[in-house]
C-alpha cells in the first residue's frame, strides 16, 4: 500500500483541483443583487471546505475500491463524525455534503461483501422462490396499505395531501412506463398530455357545466388524440431526435396554453374549477342550489378529510386501473411488439411489425393516461394555470420511471415515494430537490442503468423456467 | 427599408451567437452520435462566470474595456472549458456501450443538476450586467428611422466569425482535428491506428465548451442580464440551429445558427414576440419531419 500511496494522493489531489476549478467563480463568489448593481458575497471557506471534502473522499474511494477495507472505513467513518459534530461549518449545507461523504465512502467499501452475499441469497433455490414470492406479497401489501391508509391514525390532512400528491406522480409514472418502459421511447413531453388533460376538464366544466365522471373519458380521449396526432409525424425518428421533438411539442403547448389568453385566460389561469362528485353529491360545507352535500347524503357530520379521502380513493382508482392495463397489455401481442421494438427495431421490421403503428399506440395510450391524471389533477386543484405544466415537470415524471427501473412498475412506486414523498416530507430538502433530482438519474445510468429493482421478468419465455439446476 | 435592415443587423448578432452554442452540439453528436443535453447548462456558466469575471475586472480597477474582455474571454473559455471536460468524464464517458438511451436521459439529469447548483449557488433572481461596451455607430437613415450598429454587435460578430474561422482551421488541418474527423468515421479503426480516442472526445467536450463560453459572454453583454434559466432556451434554440444545418456539419451549423437568428428576430419584429420561441420549436419539428439531415448534413442510414 505504501508504495501506491503516492499516486493515489496525487489522483485525489487532481480531482480536488479540478472540484476547485468548478467552484471557484459560482461557488467562491456568489453575485447579490442589493439594488444599486451586484455586489460579491465571498464564500471561499465553503469553497475551501467542499475541495477538502473532495480530496478526502476521492481517497476513501479509491482506497474502497483497491480493497483497502480499514483505511477507507475510518476516512469514511471521519468524514460522517466531522459533518455529525457540533463543528460550526458555514451552513447545513456543508454538514450535510460531509456526513453524505462519510456515508458514501463507507457504503462503498461494504459495498462487495454486500453484493456477494445478497447474490449468492438470490441465486439460491429458497432465494428464488422467496424472491417470486416476496415480489406477489410486497405488492399485495403495499395495496392493502394503500386502501387502508386514509382511516390510519397518522393519516391527518398534510399526510393525506401528500399521498394524493405521490399518487399522481405514480400514476404519471405508470403511464410514462408505457412508453418509455416498455415501448422505449424517450418521451420529455409527457406533461403536454397532462395539460390537455387538465385544461380540458378545467373548461368542460367551467363553461359547460360538466361533471368529472363525463369528461375523465373524454379527458383521456382528447389527449390520446393529441398523442396521436403529434405522434403520427415524429414517431419515425430516431430515438434521441423523438426525445427533442416531444420536448419541443411539450413547450409548444405550454406557450400556446400561455399565450391563447382567449382559450385558456393565459398566465392568469383557470379557476373556480369544481371538485369531483359522488352520485351527484359534492364535497363541500354547503351545496349548490340543486344539489346535497356528501355529508347529508350519508347523515354524517361534515368534514374537509372527506373531500380529501375522496380524493385519494379517486387518484388510487385511476393509478390501479393504470397498472392492470400494463400488466395485461404487456401479454397481449400488441404489448410484445412494444417490447420487441425496444430491443430491436430492424428486427421487428423484419418480422412484420410495423414499428410506426406499433409506436404510435403506445405513445397514444401514455397520452390517454396523462390525460385522466390531468383532468383528475384540475379537479384536485381547482386552479390550473401553465407554470404547472413547465419541462421540468416533465423531467421529474421522466427520473421517477428511470429511478424505478425503466418497465418495472413496482420500482415506479419507490421511486416515486423517493422523490416526491421525501423532499416534501423534509421541506428543508425543498432547495436541494432538483439537484438530488439530476444526480440520481446521472449516477443510475452510470451504476445501475437498469434502475433501482433491476429485477424485471421477461413477459415471455421460449421455453417454460425450469424448476431448477 | 430602414426598419428590415436594423432587424438585419440584430438578426445577425444573435444568429452569432446561437452559431457559437450549436458547434458544441453538433461536434459531439458528430463524434459519439448523442445529444450532450447540458450543453445548454454549459452555455449558462460560461455566461454566468463572465458576468463575475467583469464584475472582478472592475473591483482590480481594470477600466479598460478591451482588456477586461480579452481577460474575461480567455477566464470564462478556460473554466467553462473545466465544466465541459468534468460533464464527459462523469456523466457520459462511463455510459460508451450502455444501452441506447442512458447516455440521453444521463445528459438530462445533468443539466438538471448544473441548473440547480447555479440555482442554488448564485440564487433564482435574474443578475442585471452594466454594460460594458456602450455606443455605435449610425450607418444612415431613412424614414426618420436611425439603422445602427452598436460596437457591441460587431465585437459579438467579429469574435464570432474569428472563432469559427480559427476552429475550421483546426478541424482542417492539424492533427487534432485529423484524429476527431477519424473518431467521427470509426471509433474502434480510429483507435486500432493509435488514436487516443479518450482523449479525442474529451478535448471535443473541452472545445465545445469553450466556444459555449464565448456565446455566454456574448450573451451576458447583449442582453446585459443573466439567469440561471438562459440555458434552456438558447440550448434548444442552437440545438434546432444544429438540426437545421445538418447536424454533424460544422458550416452546417452556423448556417443554421445565422438562420434561427434570422427567424427569430422577424418572427418578433413583423408578427408577434409571443409566438417567437414557438415558432423556433416549430422549426424544429419540421426540419425533423421532412429533412432530418438538414440543409447541409449527410443522410444518415441505420446498419443493423
Amino acid at each position: 500500500m505504501a508504495g501506491r500511496l503516492p499516486a493515489l494522493l496525487k489522483d485525489a489531489a487532481l480531482t480536488a483541483l479540478v472540484a476547485a476549478a468548478l467552484g471557484l467563480f459560482i461557488v467562491g463568489f456568489r453575485t447579490r443583487d442589493i439594488g444599486q448593481g451586484l455586489f460579491f458575497d465571498y464564500q471561499f471557506v465553503d469553497l475551501a471546505i467542499a475541495v477538502a471534502v473532495i480530496f478526502f473522499g476521492r481517497l476513501g474511494l479509491q482506497f474502497a475500491s483497491m480493497g483497502l477495507k480499514w483505511p477507507s472505513f475510518a476516512l469514511g467513518t471521519a468524514l460522517g463524525a466531522v459533518g455529525a459534530s457540533p463543528i460550526q461549518l458555514p451552513s447545513t449545507f456543508l454538514h450535510w455534503f460531509v456526513v453524505i461523504a462519510g456515508v458514501l465512502i463507507i457504503l462503498r467499501t461494504i459495498w462487495p461483501w454486500a453484493n456477494a452475499a445478497l447474490g449468492t441469497a438470490r441465486h439460491s433455490r429458497r432465494g428464488k422462490v422467496f424472491g417470486q414470492r416476496g415480489a406477489k406479497w410486497f405488492g399485495t401489501a403495499l395495496l392493502v396499505a394503500a386502501v387502508a391508509m386514509p382511516f390510519a391514525p397518522f393519516a391527518d390532512q398534510k399526510t393525506m395531501d401528500l399521498a394524493v400528491l405521490i399518487l399522481t406522480y405514480i400514476m404519471l409514472g405508470w403511464g410514462l412506463n408505457i412508453v418509455v418502459g416498455l415501448a422505449g421511447l424517450l418521451d420529455l413531453g409527457y406533461v403536454a398530455f397532462y395539460a390537455v388533460g387538465a385544461y380540458a376538464y378545467a373548461l368542460l366544466s367551467t363553461q359547460y357545466g360538466l361533471n368529472f365522471w363525463t369528461v375523465l373519458p373524454l379527458a383521456g380521449m382528447f389527449a390520446a388524440t393529441f398523442g396521436l396526432l403529434l405522434g403520427f409525424p415524429v414517431l419515425r425518428l430516431r430515438g434521441d431526435y423523438l426525445a427533442i421533438v416531444t420536448m419541443g411539442f411539450g413547450e409548444i403547448i405550454r406557450l400556446v396554453l400561455l399565450n391563447w389568453v382567449d382559450l385558456s385566460n393565459g398566465p392568469a389561469g383557470i379557476g373556480s374549477i369544481p371538485g369531483p362528485t359522488l352520485f351527484g353529491a359534492v364535497f363541500a360545507e354547503t351545496a349548490p342550489a340543486g344539489k346535497q352535500t356528501f355529508a347529508e347524503m350519508m347523515n354524517i357530520p361534515f368534514s374537509s378529510n372527506q373531500r380529501l379521502i375522496f380524493l385519494y380513493y379517486i387518484i388510487l382508482l385511476l393509478a390501479l386501473v393504470t397498472n392492470l392495463f400494463t400488466q395485461r397489455i404487456r401479454r397481449l401481442p400488441v404489448g410484445r411488439a412494444w417490447e420487441a421494438l425496444r430491443e430491436d427495431e430492424t428486427a421487428c421490421q423484419a418480422l412484420g411489425i410495423n414499428p410506426t403503428n406499433t409506436k404510435l399506440t403506445a405513445f397514444a395510450v401514455g397520452a390517454m393516461f396523462a390525460g385522466f391524471a390531468g383532468s383528475f389533477f384540475a379537479a384536485k386543484q381547482r386552479f390550473i394555470s401553465p407554470e404547472s405544466f413547465t419541462f421540468i415537470e416533465s423531467a421529474i415524471i421522466l427520473s421517477i420511471v428511470v429511478l424505478g427501473g425503466m418497465g418495472s412498475q413496482i420500482g415506479v412506486v419507490l421511486a416515486a415515494v423517493l422523490l416526491i414523498g421525501l423532499p416534501e416530507w423534509f421541506r428543508d430538502l425543498g432547495a436541494y430537490r432538483m439537484i438530488v433530482f439530476g444526480l440520481a438519474m446521472v449516477l443510475i445510468m452510470v451504476f445501475r442503468p437498469r434502475g433501482l429493482i433491476a429485477h424485471r421478468e421477461p413477459s415471455v419465455r421460449l421455453h417454460p423456467a425450469r424448476a431448477g439446476p | 427599408m430602414a426598419y428590415f435592415s436594423q432587424q438585419l443587423i440584430n438578426a445577425i448578432t444573435l444568429g452569432a451567437i446561437y452559431g457559437l452554442i450549436a458547434i458544441g452540439y453538433t461536434m459531439v453528436y458528430g463524434i459519439i452520435g448523442m445529444i450532450n443535453f447540458a450543453h445548454g447548462e454549459v452555455f449558462m456558466i460560461g455566461a454566468f462566470i463572465s458576468l463575475i469575471g467583469f464584475m472582478i475586472c472592475a473591483g482590480l480597477g481594470i477600466s479598460s474595456a478591451p482588456v477586461a474582455i480579452v481577460l474575461v474571454l480567455l477566464t470564462a473559455m478556460a473554466f467553462t472549458a473545466v465544466y465541459g471536460w468534468t460533464i464527459e468524464r462523469t456523466a457520459y464517458r462511463p455510459l460508451r456501450g450502455s444501452f441506447k438511451l442512458a447516455p440521453l436521459i444521463s445528459a438530462i439529469g445533468m443539466s438538471i443538476l448544473l441548473q440547480n447548483y447555479v440555482q442554488l449557488a448564485q440564487g433564482a433572481r435574474p443578475k442585471p450586467a452594466g454594460s460594458v461596451v456602450q455606443g455605435g455607430y449610425t450607418l444612415f437613415s431613412a424614414d426618420g428611422f436611425d439603422v445602427r450598429v452598436t460596437w457591441l454587435q460587431i465585437i459579438i460578430v467579429v469574435v464570432t466569425v474569428a472563432l469559427m474561422a480559427g476552429f475550421s482551421w483546426v478541424i482542417a488541418s492539424t492533427s487534432l482535428g485529423r484524429q476527431q474527423r477519424a473518431c467521427e468515421q470509426d471509433m474502434k479503426m480510429a483507435s486500432l491506428l493509435g488514436v487516443n480516442v479518450d482523449r479525442t472526445i474529451s478535448l471535443t467536450f473541452v472545445m465545445g465548451a469553450a466556444l459555449a463560453a464565448v456565446a455566454g459572454m456574448m450573451f451576458m453583454m447583449y442582453y446585459g442580464v443573466v439567469d440561471f434559466f438562459i440555458g434552456f432556451l438558447a440550448g434548444i434554440k442552437a440545438f434546432t440551429a444544429a438540426v437545421l444545418g445538418g447536424i454533424g456539419s460544422l458550416p452546417g451549423a452556423m448556417l443554421g445558427g445565422l438562420l434561427i437568428g434570422l427567424i427569430e428576430v422577424f418572427w418578433a419584429g413583423y408578427f408577434t414576440s409571443e409566438y417567437k420561441d414557438v415558432a423556433v420549436f416549430a422549426i424544429l419539428v419540421l426540419v425533423l419531419i421532412f429533412r432530418p439531415s438538414g440543409l447541409l448534413g449527410k443522410p444518415e442510414i441505420e446498419k443493423v
